[in-house]
């Protein structure tokens, strides 16, 4: 099949701002990934294209973009899930909310600050036995959703109320909170809780679901910052 | 040009790095130095699990792992440095575990442990449960375990900064240069220690389960400036790569109880590993895939065979060998959903229902850096240190995985040699005195990567890097001819050749240029390439990864040794070899 990319370009060192660019490649497979699209553009027609990658099957997190209007990652987004038929166009432009450096490529140091500001680490300062430290296996179910996150970001950018307000920590930072707070091993919930209970903590997000939706990882997103949400109000409430 | 100074550099954020940053930044001033955002590293790629033996299932002991490792080896590894991983692979499980790394439990509540191939009870010849797991994604959890200590202790990052050079000032190493991806200014890393934790370099081969960013940077590098490569002709050949992607489907599956199908619905592991199947080492059952597939027996005659993880098929094979155990689609789930994730994406295919389509695929590294079992650099056969300059992880070898590595021996590594680097690098840091940077200490790589940034000629990167892959997929794979070793040296001479001369890239920009690096990249795969090729056409024999029709046979006699290749001043490659440490287990022949 033909597809057209129609892809958001910007490089700093020549553009005033922003513009679209259009690509046609033929032969495409249904099966083949809209990262491996995105490589034929650069490889074969314009080497000046630039996005991060790296493991391009879904786990290192490096690709997430808006493609179609829609958070995900380039490496498990199909051409089949985008076009139907003969030929088709993918939209596919950088995540937004952060400030784009050069075309899909943008300044993850905010995401970043986010993340570290939540003690996204595990803390217990007892002296650890000589073996592991034990945990029942629904303790260890409690928390696994959580440690899936890849820190890809298509979730916190997705999120209407980081748009507004890029000081609110966002999803990302609140799941991975959620996998320590869970953690029966844990001893610092509550430093983690009152970091979140703050006015660009949990109480920003509005339940839009957008989070959930963008999610490669499936992490039931707005439920996991729901029980964060729900477990600041128990505390409060005592 | 920003020169920065530090006590200790590390170069990459992979698991080794990571380790050894912990370790060495509370002794020392340390910058970690990535080219990657560190949790985008392929640590993270890692599935199945660990090998410790913890004896949370069963009786085993850390002799026994060492014993399979040095079998899986094909007795290439140094025996001293695999009791010293087999010994601290219980121990740094352990340290895991502490740092809050979310294992899988047992009833008990202890770390949960799974089959792999390869580690076995030494008193029964059976499968051992040793692979400890945190569901199909260990690696994940190791990376982001380490990351996250690292933000604790506040370790120093430079994330998107790209090493292009090691800085050498009178024999002795100075510091890095490296590109700021954002800018495209260059650095200079002033310090008295580096380790090098680069990572792979899978991208030389066609169908690889490695990132895309897995180019041999730090072998490259070292070799330019002097440092030989060791064992480069061993690279792994992982059984079940996802048909023509390469994407990694975990040895796990079959420690679960997944089986490999011939196209007559054989299991045909049975013929080539009588004793533990499917759990052979990795060598072993790429090679008996690759035979089915010649001899006709690829699945609709293609070049596939099937994974058959379901529980109809599982149980059936569990109850013909005697065992209780049963699985169902919510074991399956549970235990491997990575796993079921990327078939359902990729293939369409659900494995709970369908077999998986699985083909040899590009893995990992046994070779690399020359180092001791303090993650200290070795130049030569009588083991001289380069003061200063270290390296751990896939890039180093130590060598523990000897000519074929068993698999959750990689993140054992990983952990165990990040550890002792981290440490020695900061205990030499805290003795040693700064070596003065030379005169222009960044001038080369300048002139390289400018060369690079302009390049107008007829051969896009691309293209090169895809007539590498194709020649060393064709010659320098899992069977290997005397020919075609040949063939692969001449091409990826000629191919060096255009790289040098005809070179084209698009980007003239400073901004993250990737068109730049990656053909950089190249340049260092293209150097990898040559030295492996050359490293294999010359080992005659057939050992663990290294297979060739015209030598068979393992011949302990003349070849049970390290290749160490050199680079000539005048760009040649040069070959000496050292002898194997072989303490208790004496070389006999490999039987799964």
């Amino acid at each position: 099949m033909d597809v057209t990319l129609r892809i958001r370009r910007y490089n700093p060192e020549q553009d005033e701002k922003p513009y679209w660019a259009e690509y046609t490649l033929h032969d495409v497979e249904p099966v083949e990934r809209v990262l491996d699209l995105m490589h034929r553009v650069k490889w074969e027609i314009d080497g000046t294209l630039s996005f991060r990658r790296s493991c391009a099957h879904g786990v290192c997190g490096s690709d997430a973009m808006r493609i179609n209007g829609v958070n995900s990652l380039a490496c498990k987004s199909l051409v089949k899930d985008f076009v139907k038929g003969e030929s088709g166009r993918i939209q596919i432009e950088p995540i937004l909310g952060l400030r784009v450096i050069k075309d899909l490529i943008v300044d993850m140091e905010p995401f970043m600050e986010h993340y570290r500001q939540v003690m996204p680490y595990f803390v217990n300062d007892d002296p650890p036995p000589e073996k592991e430290r034990l945990q029942s296996q629904a303790e260890r179910e409690r928390y696994d959703e959580a440690t899936k996150c890849i820190l890809c970001a298509a979730c916190t950018t997705s999120c209407p109320s980081f748009w507004a307000n890029g000081t609110y920590v966002g999803p990302a930072a609140i799941v991975q909170a959620h996998r320590f707070i869970f953690d029966s091993r844990d001893e610092a919930a509550g430093e983690r809780l009152a970091i979140l209970s703050q006015g660009d903590g949990v109480w920003r997000c509005r339940t839009v679901y957008n989070c959930t939706s963008a999610c490669p990882r499936d992490i039931p997103v707005t439920q996991l910052i729901a029980e964060v949400k729900g477990e600041i109000g128990r505390l409060s409430l005592r | 040009m920003k020169t920065h100074q530090y006590d200790a550099l590390i170069v990459g954020a992979g698991g080794a790095g990571l380790m050894a940053a912990l370790y060495a930044s509370h002794e020392v001033k340390t910058a970690v130095i990535s080219k990657l955002y560190p949790t985008r590293s392929h640590t993270g790629a890692a599935q199945g699990g660990i090998g410790a033996a913890l004896g949370n299932l069963e009786e085993d002991h850390w002799q026994w792992h060492a014993f399979d490792t040095v079998k899986g080896s094909d007795y290439l590894a140094d025996q001293d440095a695999v009791d010293v991983l087999c010994q601290e692979a219980i121990d740094v499980v352990y340290e895991l575990e502490h740092m809050g790394l979310p294992f899988d439990r047992t009833e008990e509540g202890r770390i949960a442990q799974r089959r792999f191939g390869g580690h076995t009870n030494n008193e029964t010849g059976q499968p051992v449960r040793r692979a400890c797991h945190a569901a199909d994604r260990t690696g994940h959890m190791i990376l982001q375990t380490l990351y996250q200590q690292c933000i604790k202790n506040d370790v120093t990052f430079f994330d998107e900064f790209h090493v292009v050079d090691l800085i050498i000032n009178d024999g002795r190493p100075a510091g890095v240069v490296a590109v700021e991806l954002g800018t495209g200014e260059l650095h200079i890393f002033h310090a008295k220690a580096m380790l090098f934790a680069t990572g792979g370099w899978g991208k030389v081969w066609q169908i690889t389960s490695n990132a895309y960013t897995l180019t041999g940077d730090g072998n490259a590098i070292l070799f330019r400036r002097g440092v030989p490569m060791e064992d480069m002709e061993f690279f792994q050949f992982h059984p079940t790569g996802i048909y023509r992607l390469g994407i990694l489907i975990t040895e796990g599956v079959r420690g679960e109880g997944g089986v490999l199908i011939n196209s007559e619905g054989e299991r045909f592991m049975e013929r080539y590993a009588p004793h533990i199947k499917d759990l052979a080492s990795r060598d072993v059952v790429s090679r008996a895939i690759y035979l089915e597939i010649e001899a006709g027996r690829g699945i609709n005659g293609k070049s596939y065979v099937h994974l058959d993880l379901r529980p109809e098929t599982v149980n059936h094979y569990l109850a013909e060998a005697g065992e209780d155990r049963r699985i169902d689609r919510e074991y399956i789930e549970t235990k491997l959903p990575d796993i079921l994730d990327f078939c359902r994406t990729y293939l369409g295919v659900d494995p709970v229902v369908e077999p998986m389509p699985v083909q040899p695929t590009a893995h990992y590294g046994m070779g690399g850096i020359p180092t001791n079992e303090h993650a200290e650099v070795v130049l030569d056969a009588e083991h001289t240190v380069m003061p200063g300059l270290y390296a751990a992880g896939e890039c180093a070898c130590v060598s523990v995985h000897g000519a074929n590595r068993l698999g959750t021996n990689s993140l054992v590594d990983l952990v165990v040699f990040g550890r002792r680097g981290g440490r020695a690098l900061a205990e030499y840091a805290k003795g040693a005195d700064l070596i003065p940077l030379p005169d222009d200490p960044a001038g080369q790589i300048a002139a390289e990567l400018e060369r690079i940034r302009t390049a107008n000629g007829g051969s896009r990167t691309a293209d090169l890097r895809h007539a590498m892959q194709q020649t060393m997929s064709r010659h320098v794979g899992v069977f290997r001819t005397e020919e075609g070793m040949a063939q692969a040296v001449e091409d990826i001479r000629a191919l060096k050749e255009r790289y040098r001369t005809d070179l084209h890239i698009d980007d003239r920009g400073q901004v993250f240029n990737h068109d730049m690096l990656e053909a950089w990249e190249l340049g260092a795969l293209l150097d990898v390439a040559e030295i492996t090729a050359v490293s294999a056409l010359a080992r005659q024999e057939s050992r663990g990864a290294h297979s060739r029709d015209d030598h068979q046979k393992r011949d302990d006699e003349n070849w049970l040794k390290h290749t160490l290749a050199h680079r000539a001043p005048d760009g040649s490659i040069t070959l000496t070899y050292k002898p194997v440490v072989i303490t208790k287990y004496e070389p006999k022949e490999r039987v799964y």
